[in-house]
């Protein structure tokens, strides 16, 4: 339950940071504003963003899963 | 806890070093040929670096089981084909989907496929073969004879059959080349993020295989106690 309610605040988190970026994204485009980062050379930067959030996905899940398995090895020992 | 996962720590920054750079370094034009693709180079190729990695791995605790036979070695030989393959498999899905866009067809019967193709096959086969035998010291030790001879395939298959013929793959220039990388096609900063990413993704593989390896132990312990 505990773990629950972290995963829910942080995918939340994630989803405000992903707002804040797509709102970014609209004002500059309302700007006429071609500079952006994100935006420019064929828009490749916004597969890196999403590369980059897999990255962290993956390896905050692979971090968890080691807990976990450590605490199992603890306990058996115990 | 940071001493012991030091390089648990490493492959995520690697990682995520190989994840930014490898999308924000300037590529060799290459007169068209490959544009932006070439970027695949850190995310294709590390899975043949860390499939080879695995597998060695493998074989060299199937060789030591059969020096020494303790179940725990056989434990090492399997887990570690088991993350083989699948990053085996990952290189060769997104082999597909880059020769899709570069040489026309997912699957074009280059020899280097084909051969990546046949060395899975035969790993597989080791599963196969595991599967098909209830006894556990007949097992381990079947598959672990099994093991050497599937590794000493991969050699022909994926190292040598690919550079006697002509092929697809970069520097494909019969027994001149080196079917994996064409060192023309790369710059020094490429190399900056290929070298990163091949340690990376290595750990990535081994850190997987270590934690199904201790899944595996725990529960031969669990079912030894009960």
């Amino acid at each position: 339950m505990k773990l629950l309610k972290k995963y829910i605040c942080l995918s939340l988190f994630l989803f405000f940071i992903m707002k804040s970026f797509a709102q970014d994204a609209v004002a500059v485009s309302g700007n006429a504003n071609q500079n952006n980062f994100m935006t420019s050379d064929g828009k490749i930067f916004v597969v890196m963003a999403v590369v980059v959030v897999i990255v962290f996905g993956l390896f905050l899940y692979l971090f968890n899963l080691d807990r976990k398995i450590s605490k199992l090895e603890k306990n058996i020992k115990s | 806890m940071l001493l012991k996962s030091w390089w648990k720590i490493l492959s995520f920054v690697l990682l995520l070093y190989t994840c930014t750079m490898g999308f924000l370094i300037k590529i060799p034009v290459l007169d068209g040929r490959m544009q932006q693709s070439v970027r695949n180079l850190f995310f294709h190729v590390p899975m043949w670096f860390c499939m080879q990695t695995l597998f060695i791995i493998s074989v060299i605790y199937a060789i030591r089981y059969l020096a020494k036979p303790n179940p725990l070695y056989d434990y090492y030989s399997l887990e570690f084909a088991r993350t083989g393959i699948i990053f085996g498999v990952l290189g060769l899905v997104t082999g597909a989907i880059w020769a899709k866009y570069q040489w026309g067809e997912a699957w074009s019967g280059d020899p280097k496929q084909n051969g990546a193709a046949i060395a899975l096959l035969i790993y597989l086969a080791y599963f196969v073969l595991r599967g098909s035998v209830t006894d556990e010291t007949k097992r381990a030790r079947l598959g672990a004879v099994y093991n050497i001879f599937a590794f000493a395939m991969l050699f022909p298959t994926i190292w040598i059959l690919p550079r006697l013929t002509e092929s697809l793959h970069p520097g494909g220039l019969g027994s001149e080349g080196n079917p994996g990388l064409n060192p023309n096609d790369t710059s020094a900063q490429m190399e900056m993020v290929f070298l990163p990413a091949i340690i990376g993704w290595v750990l990535l593989g081994v850190w997987i295989s270590t934690l199904f390896l201790r899944l595996r132990i725990y529960k031969e312990k669990l079912y030894e106690a009960a």
